[in-house]
């Protein structure tokens, strides 16, 4: 699903350069939970944004579904996020003055879907997070669990190849955490490939496989035990 | 453009950001409705300045006579020059194909006395066609006509104020008045649109003046109107000619510039023309600085909104969106708000403009209004401008990296 060769990525920071990447090889295949840890400024979300293509890389090759991704233009990228990607944020990320409903079938919008499609399509997403009975609420009425399982139902709405959810229970409390890895976890065995980017270990624990990265090197790749989340909501 | 799904998002946009949409919407009103009164309020200051000034026919010469200042043929300088009868009919054998009417005037200022109440009014004795030579309009009765000039009758034509001071509410046609020691039947009253002034005059057939000054033929002063399509350049031909055609006829020095004058009132209409010319600067000076004014204020705004949805952009980005379709959402709601919200400025601004007029005819504006052409013009240029003042930060905002954008708080 995922080749990552030798990648590099520094930052301009006025007259000095940050080289915040030093060399990624990395490789994830369809279906895995991989958790990428790492202290801040480890450079684990700069990795989680260039494989989601909001952001480029400098040096080195990363292959997504046998594609190079190399030298995008804006509407090349735009159109393979639509495709390929669905993204979880730590705030979520969601339109304000938008319901759930509308929210979940943004990306629907960008395929081109029809709306009376795209609505039924984006209610049965917010159905499978349990939020039916929210479609018509807007961000600002439900709870950040709530508010995160909306945008989980959004990055599942395009049908991607890939989830990638940058801590997702950043502002979320621990028994609300458990409730969004839960739903990962239940979309990850239904055969979704899921890359979480955290720094709790719980969390990574919940995963299938962690990815340890220091001064923008990985420095650790095993296999977990995966602790199944459901066990504590 | 067309899609309805992307009309659909954009309507919703627009019902959601009340506020923004508001916002953005009243600015372009106001800047609009702003031009429009202002312009309207021009063209209403330049019209008042026509009624002033531009009231009297244009295609007319005034003929004057005077002293000479050289000797010529044996005369001597200051010799007193005058017209008399033979010039009328000289003029009018000579210059046929320029010649629309002639009319002599003679002024005399006269007591007027009906019953007990008499005042001191000027007489002028003319012609007929000395109606259209200063546009006098007949309220009731008629104008002198050619039998009145043939026969010298004691016809009277009096202005709309002589007849209210002398005859206060009575009716004047037919009554008989004492204009300096001999009657006069009053035949017509008139009225004129230059002012008070011209409605105290008093108009008898100037054979009559002629007969009652001991029967002579003199003429102060002769009134030639042209033909209106001879133009300015016309005008100026004619009157040079006229001019050598009088002094040879008077002998009086080609190069003495005095004897006899001319005034042009084509001359006149040009400067007052040019002055007019001048206040239509003013107003269209006025007006592009409101207009200017009105698009900086949509630059503002535009820039205000695209920064207000720099985060909303990213996260649309991220899901999908193309660089292309989120300028595309960004203008077609500018223009959509501005199109709307400019054209019921231009109509609120028109409205008052055609409910107002009236009032404001002592503020020196009359009839004050703007053309459709210029109204719908200024209003797609603010259009325009408002589309381009969007375009900018859109595309800016539509090349930020979704990752910054995401960022924005």
């Amino acid at each position: 699903m995922i080749q990552i060769n030798d990648l590099h990525k520094s930052y301009q920071m006025g007259n000095s350069s940050l080289h915040v990447l030093k060399g990624i090889d990395l490789r994830v295949e369809e279906g895995e939970l991989v958790a990428i840890m790492g202290s801040s400024g480890s450079g684990k979300s700069t990795l989680l944004n260039i494989i989601g293509m909001l952001d480029v890389h400098d040096q080195g090759t990363y292959g997504l579904d046998d594609v190079i991704i190399k030298d995008l233009d804006e509407t090349k990228a735009a159109k393979y996020r639509n495709q390929f990607l669905g993204f979880i944020f730590q705030s979520f990320n969601l339109i304000n003055y938008k319901t759930a409903l509308e929210n979940v079938s943004l990306p629907l919008y960008y395929q081109g879907m029809k709306r009376k499609e795209r609505q039924q399509q984006a209610f049965e997403y917010l159905a499978s997070v349990g939020l039916a009975d929210w479609a018509e609420h807007l961000p600002s009425e439900l709870s950040g669990g709530q508010k995160q399982r909306v945008a989980i139902a959004r990055a599942m709405a395009s049908k991607p190849k890939l989830l990638l959810a940058d801590e997702p229970t950043g502002a979320l409390d621990t028994t609300t955490s458990y409730e969004v890895m839960d739903l990962i976890q239940k979309i990850n065995n239904e055969g979704k490939t899921i890359l979480v980017v955290t720094h709790e270990e719980d969390i990574a624990q919940m995963c299938k496989r962690i990815v340890r990265l220091k001064d923008g090197v990985i420095v650790e790749d095993t296999k977990t035990n995966q602790v199944i989340a459901s066990q504590y909501v | 453009m067309f899609n309805q799904d992307r009309w659909q998002e954009i309507f919703e946009t627009i019902r959601k950001n009340k506020l923004r949409t508001i916002l953005s919407g009243f600015t372009v009103a106001l800047g609009i409705f702003i031009f429009i009164l202002l312009f309207g309020f021009g063209n209403g200051l330049k019209n008042t300045f026509k009624e002033f000034f531009l009231d009297d026919a244009t295609n007319t010469l005034f003929l004057f006579a005077g002293k000479t200042s050289k000797p010529y043929k044996g005369f001597k300088s200051d010799r007193r020059i005058e017209f008399e009868n033979s010039d009328l009919q000289d003029i009018k054998d000579n210059f046929p194909f320029f010649l629309e009417y002639i009319t002599p005037r003679i002024t005399r200022n006269a007591v007027v006395r009906y019953k007990n109440e008499f005042d001191n009014y000027n007489t002028r004795a003319v012609a007929p066609d000395h109606q259209f030579a200063e546009k006098s309009i007949i309220m009731k009765g008629r104008y002198l006509n050619t039998r009145d000039i043939k026969e010298k009758t004691k016809h009277a034509v009096i202005g709309r104020l002589v007849a209210r001071d002398l005859f206060k509410q009575e009716d004047p046609i037919g009554k008989f008045i004492d204009v300096g020691n001999s009657v006069f039947k009053v035949i017509g009253v008139f009225q004129d649109a230059g002012g008070d002034n011209e409605e105290r005059y008093i108009y008898i057939p100037y054979t009559t003046r002629q007969l009652l000054e001991k029967s002579n033929d003199k003429v102060d002063q002769i009134i030639v109107a042209f033909r209106p399509e001879l133009g300015h350049t016309g005008a100026l031909a004619f009157e040079k000619q006229l001019r050598k055609f009088l002094k040879e006829k008077k002998s009086i020095d080609p190069r003495d510039p005095n004897g006899i004058y001319i005034r042009n009132i084509a001359d006149a209409l040009k400067r007052n023309q040019q002055f007019s010319n001048v206040l239509q600067w003013i107003v269209t000076f006025v007006g592009l600085g409101t207009l200017i004014a009105g698009i900086i204020g949509i630059s503002n705004i535009m820039v205000f909104v695209v920064k207000e949805r720099t985060k909303e952009l990213g996260i649309r980005k991220a899901l999908g969106a193309t660089p292309k379709s989120v300028i595309a959402m960004i203008l077609q709601e500018s223009i959509f708000i501005t199109t709307i919200s400019g054209y019921v400025g231009m109509g609120l601004g028109i409205f008052i403009l055609n409910n107002i007029g009236v009032t404001l005819e002592d503020y020196f504006i009359k009839n004050p209004y703007i053309n459709i052409e210029t109204a719908l013009f200024s209003t797609l240029i603010l259009i325009l401008f408002g589309g381009i003042a969007g375009y900018v930060p859109a595309k800016r905002a539509a090349s930020i990296k979704p990752i910054i954008a995401l960022r924005d708080e």
